[in-house]
């Protein structure tokens, strides 16, 4: 089975079969990455170019070691070294990249939208990696892969989403990607940075209604109710499976949109004491790059249930999955 | 130079005419408006017939089957010339107007430069007469370079021929500075307009704030951002008995805020746009940048109080807000997208639904484009009253079309009904008595 996509732009798009295929598919490419020979002859002669707009360390670094496990030619550009200052529209910048012959554009670009803007322009397969609020898809896959891997299931587990819901990419892709694969998801922050809606964006515009008719897994359609943002943090934690804490943008203290990192700490973060609320098990996760001490206390960071760095890990077998498969790639073609 | 509109069924909201009427147009006046009379004119003459318009004769438009309406007037228009030639000219933008069975259109101040001095005023007059195919009334500005700091010269801005002051695209943040405009302007007998929308709560959004924004990732501009702006400009319409008009209402709540003032005796007007009451939020899906504008497209609960407010006259008139942009303003990733569509040219057919959903009569509809928006600015315009100007428009209400953008006399195509099929379109337009379409 393949994956009949160009673009992987966001999780709001993919269904849940498709989601299953890109986990088995990235379980299969973690096999590979534990030999001693790393690397697959896959995408020998293709090109995939790493398009950053925004900072990123971890992100791009993923990308660019996944595309180099599969034999991939791998250039990464970023803004601040690009033509976009010379006053270039997004549109030519992508157009000149796919005349030199790219196969694979990943972009990351501050403006939501701006991948599937780019995707409607170009032959090449877009990957979104991160636009703007929006999502951040290949961040909830490898979140999905490390839940799975840990919890041996997604469906009926209780996660907890907490902290900035509405500036959060990262939310937004694992709200979608939770809920198709059958978990309760339950977000908690500031009320100032719990946008209007959020709660109903899964069921917005009949998508729910259409899955349904569809027929497809018909069993793990989300219930309006698997999504619902909880009035305290006692809520949001008691019996959790997973505990998913934001990174805070700290620049925003000047927004009013809470008023110091101490009251933030102190009301929206996860520590020492309130991880007790969570069932004994739960794992903890963060998409990184952490504020310690903010969001997430060192002890609980670094402590026996934080599974921070195994997401890291799984990034890669993720996006190595991703760019297999959007090459036309089958699961079941993956050397064993 | 005589003409006669013969036979058609003339509506004439502020006359209360709405029935089989012949139209006498002389000088271009109108002459006489009297009840259908087969027997009197020779239809032999075709409509533009050379030797009968050289001897100076009746020419005749044959209006059977269609409707005769003052000509549509829309007061809020941008026609992005003196500086922004390449989305519209004053010349396309009339062109366009016509085309949509507009005889008159009043153009905002934020062009380039702004029109804040009274050389600008004229520079836009001058083009009219020299090009545009209809009456064009410049609004002045409120504030010198619609900073929203000082006074422009608003005296000398009314003496070159400005009917209005408005910063519109851009709200008068300070309060004090509406106070002050709203004050000096009624002592010239001018009407400020106001672009109500507070942008420390707008913070920025590039669209309505709710589901829809929240699933793509966009900020959102809520409703209050307009309602408190339109309570806090009432307010100061009140302390200072200014006429105030409020431009592009897209909320349920400036609708109240609107019924509620006027209830008082307050004198203030306001209008709302077809894409406010034709379009939702949802219109955004997919990035859809044909779909931003400022203020955002609402929600349905917003449409359907727009809907009453026009209804019940809170909402004095539909005015387009026509605003062209070119391709490369549209065609960028969302949140830089230019904000604003192209409105002049389907107007008239979406306005036409309102009465086929039976929220308007078609006397209502046309009083809402006409009588209505010329009285909001003072325009002595919109009737068909014996001895005014024969601004006329002949609609064909049952001809069905589809918008093709690329066939919009406007210099650009910037619309969110590409495709949508239309009921109603003028087929012929006068202005001052001059067949213009």
């Amino acid at each position: 089975m393949g994956l009949s996509k160009k673009d992987i732009l966001d999780i709001e798009s993919l269904s849940s079969d498709e989601i299953r295929l890109i986990l088995e598919a990235a379980e299969s490419f973690k096999e590979v990455l534990g030999r001693d020979i790393k690397k697959v002859p896959t995408l020998r002669g293709k090109t995939v170019i790493n398009l950053f707009f925004e900072a990123s360390t971890r992100t791009r670094t993923s990308f660019e070691i996944a595309a180099k496990r599969l034999s991939a030619d791998t250039i990464n550009i970023s803004a601040s070294a690009s033509s976009v200052q010379k006053g270039e529209t997004l549109s030519d910048t992508v157009r000149n990249i796919e005349a030199m012959n790219s196969d694979v554009i990943i972009i990351r670009h501050p403006a939501s939208g701006a991948p599937h803007f780019i995707a409607k322009r170009l032959s090449a397969s877009v990957i979104n990696a991160g636009d703007g609020s929006h999502e951040h898809p290949s961040q909830a896959l490898l979140d999905l892969m490390t839940i799975k891997e840990k919890k041996g299931k997604i469906e009926g587990l209780k996660v907890a989403v907490i902290g900035d819901i509405a500036h959060s990419r990262v939310a937004r892709s694992n709200i979608h990607g939770l809920t198709k694969m059958g978990a309760k998801v339950v977000l908690y922050g500031p009320k100032t940075l719990i946008p209007k809606g959020i709660d109903r964006i899964r069921d917005e515009g009949g998508r729910m209604k259409d899955e349904v008719k569809k027929g497809s897994d018909s069993s793990l359609i989300p219930h309006p109710s698997s999504l619902s943002v909880a009035s305290s943090m006692e809520e949001a934690l008691s019996d959790a499976d997973v505990i998913m804490m934001l990174r805070i943008q700290l620049e925003r203290q000047g927004q009013s949109l809470f008023p110091s990192v101490r009251e933030y700490s102190r009301f929206f973060g996860l520590n020492g004491r309130n991880i007790s609320l969570a069932k004994e098990d739960a794992v903890i996760m963060h998409p990184g790059p952490m504020n310690r001490g903010v969001e997430i206390s060192s002890d609980v960071a670094d402590g026996p249930r934080s599974v921070i760095l195994d997401q890291v890990n799984n990034g890669i077998a993720v996006r190595m999955a991703l760019l297999y498969l959007l090459a036309g790639g089958h699961k079941d073609a993956i050397a064993h | 130079m005589k003409l006669l509109i013969k036979g058609g069924r003339v509506i004439d909201p502020a006359n209360n005419i709405d029935g089989v009427y012949d139209v006498f147009v002389e000088d271009g006046k109108i002459a006489a408006v009297a009840p259908h009379d087969p027997t009197l004119t020779p239809t032999l003459y075709p409509s533009g017939h050379k030797s009968l318009r050289e001897r100076g004769e009746r020419e005749v438009i044959d209006a059977t089957g269609k409707i005769v309406v003052p000509g549509l007037i829309d007061i809020h228009v941008h026609l992005r010339e003196p500086g922004y030639e390449w989305k519209e000219t004053i010349k396309t933008g009339t062109a366009a107007a016509v085309a949509g069975g507009f005889t008159s259109v009043v153009c905002m101040a934020n062009t380039s430069p702004v029109n804040d001095e009274p050389s600008v005023t004229e520079y836009i007059l001058k083009k009219a007469r020299e090009e545009g195919s209809c009456n064009v009334f410049p609004i002045g500005a409120i504030s010198k370079g619609l900073q929203g700091e000082v006074l422009a010269n608003i005296g000398e801005l009314k003496e070159a021929g400005c009917i209005a002051v408005s910063d519109d695209g851009r709200p008068v943040m300070n309060a004090d500075l509406m106070r002050r405009a709203l004050e000096y302007a009624s002592g010239f007998g001018l009407t400020v307009i106001s672009h109500a929308e507070d942008l420390t709560l707008a913070r920025g959004g590039a669209m309505n704030e709710g589901v829809t924004a929240t699933r793509l990732g966009l900020k959102g501009i809520p409703n209050a951002a307009e309602d408190v702006m339109v309570a806090r400009d009432i307010a100061l319409a009140e302390l200072t008995g200014a006429r105030l008009h409020i431009a592009h209402v897209s909320t349920k709540g400036a609708v109240r805020i609107v019924r509620n003032a006027k209830a008082r005796g307050t004198k203030v007007t306001a209008e709302t746009a077809p894409h406010y009451f034709t379009l939702t939020e949802e219109a955004v899906d997919g990035y859809n940048t044909s779909a931003k504008m400022s203020p955002p497209l609402r929600t349905k609960e917003d449409v359907d109080a727009i809907k009453e407010g026009l209804r019940d006259g809170t909402l004095d008139c539909i005015a387009t807000d026509h605003a062209p942009h070119d391709p490369d303003s549209k065609d960028v990733e969302f949140p830089s997208a230019a904000n604003g569509i192209v409105g002049l040219e389907t107007s008239l057919p979406l306005t036409l639904r309102l009465v086929e959903e039976g929220v308007l009569t078609l006397s209502q509809a046309i009083e809402r484009m006409t009588v209505n928006p010329a009285k909001a600015l003072g325009l002595n315009k919109g009737t068909l009253s014996v001895g005014s100007d024969a601004d006329i428009a002949v609609i064909d209400l049952d001809d069905e079309w589809i918008v093709e953008p690329l066939k919009l006399r406007s210099k650009s195509r910037n619309t969110p009904f590409a495709g949508w099929k239309m009921k109603g379109r003028a087929v012929v337009t006068l202005v001052g008595g001059k067949r213009v379409l």
